[in-house]
């Protein structure tokens, strides 16, 4: 209660205090240093008006210099300093450290699958809601259902998905509906149908469309020349088909449990997917509310003229829409690359990191606070920003480009 | 548009029906939880939530009043006879079957009367009544009874009542709640202020470095927030602050000016320019141009930033974690409190649910009341 008041306080003194301040110093301004009158009323006003507009964002820049600014130079001098040597430089000896780890490559290349798949995955939800969404009635009542998980904090998420993933002994009833669900496979067609041959025929087909999409390439390469980059694209693409036709064969070879209740969180590998399923169901609403109004902004005329000429639905959506909306698309995924980028909340709860499933955000917070090795902890969060620059540089760049 | 070849009336029907199986794949995970808060500790763990929507059949064995105890036999017409109600007294079960023998728990339908040995008759009703009669003084425990009873789905707001308002501090919410209220409210209002200043100053007011002022708030957007956490919590240590409500203030307010500033701008290079320049022919200084009519009229971007800095301060953990919370845990709030007790009570569900639903419930609220500030906001802040 006595934190309530001392808030209450706060909001006071804090709103209170910026708009004196803004009040007096515009006051002050006018009325003291350059005041409008007299022989130098002209250039008095001109110099307060020169002034002016530092005064409003003075507390703001401030702000931002010493909360965002200030703290990125500072992290990147503790990364190169050793806290226990008195703060003495040591170079780039904590990156060293840090690579030497096992756990930071984990972390890295967890983060590298979160950062292919969640915003891929809640990409494509989100587009496939905004456009089921997009022409029937209770259109907006689904669409703010769907986006209802924002809301929910990570925190929050990972309670409801924990209890989801719930395990219990093989004599009690199973509480979590995942292995309710695989309790009812037991090893006969239905089982055969579902867990093998559904998957790996969903397998094949994502190989056979990487397949043919390098297929493409190649034949661009006849046409058009462009060896260079077309060959890394085909090496990257035949190297996604070759784990996708691998993942097919798993599908159909690999033993299941069955009958047997799963600790879903500790088997490595199916795990970090687990977790990713939270943030893609937290990131679908998101997705799904910008495409949806990108979808709205396509002139009608170009639809109409598309179905004049017979195209059906599909064509519709992949090569009118599609084309028309993709560069909301990639403002889409960049954001969510973002909040992948920084997801920590989501580990901590759920696994903390083990098992396999550590991330850098988590990894760091571990260096940071558990470890209280700060040196390893702010170059680990060097890493992050490098990761986060790429889209900096390329927001500030279409930033300017919008101003001019 | 998509009718105008007129024969998508089977497409149509299979959108609308991928829309609700969407819906609801959405929905249940959240609806789990949410049910879950409502059932008792041992509900929980005895069945899956989905079967307590359901009216559940149970073989339970149940024992009539003891004989022996004073008042609960009678003498009447030469007959001993014990009344009473099988379940203590007479709820929403209903018993189909019953039996007074293990070996046969279904000898009898309700309503029926089974003659036992000794000429005692035992009769069970479906609502649990039963009457159970002897020629002789009956002694002993009370009569077994083997009964298949039907009970409906079955509800209880103690864990709320546990959570809320229970003294015991470990599981309690309250105090992290109102910790919370009290980190959220400062933490949304105070960079509003500061933000629509900067806003305007940015907008409408000529300077040289202006355009470089507004790159480096696009560029500190994504600046992730894990890189300010050492600096910051040696610079609040080093200055007094120390870990606190101060702090976490300070910190959010930071964290959150971009985005604020950024939203704002944006808004307000969209007023019209005729207001703005006449009001200024007219004499108003650039002080009461943004308080009389910049203010107003930005109402909508400032109430989409103001519910983007509640839900992400409502929601936050590490911020929190980071300057708020000492080693005491007086200042916990609600997002930590759901992790120890996921650590502390890992499988005590009926206390995480109800106390994540707790958490949860706020930014519902706020949501749906505010949704469409909520999408204009997300809209401005994204899509360029």
């Amino acid at each position: 209660m006595e934190a309530a008041y001392k808030g209450l306080l706060t909001i006071f003194l804090g709103v209170g205090g910026c708009l004196l301040y803004f009040y007096l110093s515009n006051q002050i301004l006018d009325k003291v240093l350059f005041p409008a009158k007299g022989a130098m009323a002209g250039r008095n006003i001109n110099r307060a008006n020169m002034i002016r507009p530092w005064l409003f964002v003075f507390p703001a820049m401030a702000a931002l210099g010493i909360y965002l600014a200030y703290p990125v130079v500072a992290t990147f001098w503790y990364s190169l300093t050793d806290r226990s040597q008195g703060d003495a430089f040591v170079g780039l000896a904590n990156y060293q450290q840090m690579m030497a780890e096992p756990k930071f490559w984990e972390a890295m290349r967890n983060n590298m699958l979160w950062l292919v798949i969640v915003p891929a995955a809640s990409t494509a939800f989100g587009l496939l809601a905004a456009q089921l969404t997009d022409r029937i009635k209770w259109g907006s009542i689904a669409k703010s259902l769907i986006f209802m998980p924002m809301a929910i904090s990570f925190v929050g998420a990972a309670v409801i998905f924990k209890l989801i993933y719930d395990t219990r002994p093989v004599d009690q009833a199973q509480i979590g509906v995942l292995n309710a669900v695989w309790l009812q496979f037991d090893g006969g067609v239905g089982s055969w149908l579902i867990l093998r041959l559904l998957p790996g025929l969903l397998m094949l087909c994502a190989a056979a469309i990487s397949a043919y999409v390098a297929y493409g390439l190649f034949l661009a390469i006849r046409e058009k020349g462009g060896a260079v980059l077309r060959g890394i694209g085909i090496a990257i693409l035949a190297f996604i088909t070759f784990s996708f036709l691998s993942l097919a064969l798993g599908a159909f070879t690999s033993n299941h449990a069955y009958g047997e209740p799963q600790t879903w969180l500790t088997i490595p590998g199916w795990n970090s997917f687990l977790l990713m399923v939270v943030l893609i169901w937290i990131q679908t609403g998101f997705a799904m509310v910008i495409l949806s109004a990108a979808l709205r902004g396509i002139p009608e005329e170009t639809i109409e003229a598309s179905i004049v000429d017979g195209a059906n639905p599909f064509q519709v959506f992949f090569k009118i829409k599609m084309p028309q909306i993709s560069g909301t698309i990639v403002v889409v995924w960049t954001t969510i690359t973002l909040v992948v980028l920084k997801v920590f909340d989501i580990v901590f709860a759920m696994t903390n990191g083990q098992w396999e499933t550590q991330v850098l955000a988590n990894y760091m917070f571990d260096k940071l606070f558990r470890a209280n090795d700060w040196g390893v902890g702010s170059a680990s969060a060097m890493i992050i920003m490098l990761l986060v620059s790429p889209i900096l540089v390329w927001n500030v760049y279409n930033a300017r480009k919008e101003m001019k | 548009m998509d009718n105008i070849a007129g024969k998508k009336s089977s497409l149509n029907w299979a959108v609308q029906i991928s829309v609700v199986l969407l819906v609801a794949l959405w929905l249940f995970p959240t609806f789990g939880l949410l049910v879950s808060s409502f059932r008792t500790a041992d509900q929980i763990s005895s069945s899956g939530w989905w079967d307590s929507l359901f009216p559940t059949q149970q073989n339970l064995t149940l024992r009539a009043a003891d004989p022996d105890d004073e008042g609960n036999q009678v003498l009447k017409d030469g007959l001993y006879i014990v009344e009473g109600n099988l379940f203590g007294e007479a709820g929403d079960a209903e018993i189909s079957v019953w039996g007074t023998s293990s070996r046969a728990i279904d000898a009898n339908v309700a309503g029926d009367t089974a003659e036992m040995k000794d000429g005692e008759t035992m009769t069970v009703l479906s609502d649990g009544t039963y009457r159970w009669t002897s020629p002789e003084e009956l002694s002993g425990r009370g009569q077994r009874v083997f009964v298949t009873a039907t009970t409906p789905p079955e509800f209880t707001f103690a864990n709320y009542d546990n959570v809320l308002f229970s003294g015991n501090s470990t599981d309690s919410m309250a105090k992290a709640f109102f910790n919370t209220l009290t980190v959220t409210i400062p933490a949304t209002i105070i960079p509003i202020v500061i933000a629509a200043f900067a806003a305007y100053a940015l907008a409408w007011m000529d300077f040289p470095g202006r355009a470089i002022l507004i790159a480096i708030v696009v560029g500190l957007l994504v600046v992730p927030l894990q890189l300010a956490l050492i600096p910051l919590l040696r610079l609040h240590l080093g200055i007094g602050i120390g870990k606190g409500y101060l702090g976490v203030w300070l910190a959010h307010t930071g964290f959150g000016l971009p985005l604020a500033i950024y939203l704002l701008r944006n808004y307000m290079v969209g007023l019209p320019k005729d207001i703005i320049e006449n009001a200024r022919v007219d004499g108003a200084t650039d002080f009461q141009i943004f308080t009389k009519i910049i203010l107003p009229l930005s109402f909508p971007a400032l109430a989409s930033f103001a519910i983007f800095q509640f839900l992400w301060t409502w929601n936050d953990l590490l911020v929190a974690k980071v300057f708020l919370i000492d080693a005491t845990g007086e200042t916990t709030v609600m997002t930590n409190q759901i992790v120890e007790l996921l650590g502390t009570r890992g499988g005590n569900w009926e206390i995480l649910a109800t106390a994540a639903f707790v958490s949860i419930a706020v930014p519902l609220i706020v949501f749906f009341a505010m949704q469409k500030y909520l999408v204009r906001g997300l809209l401005a802040g994204s899509v360029k």
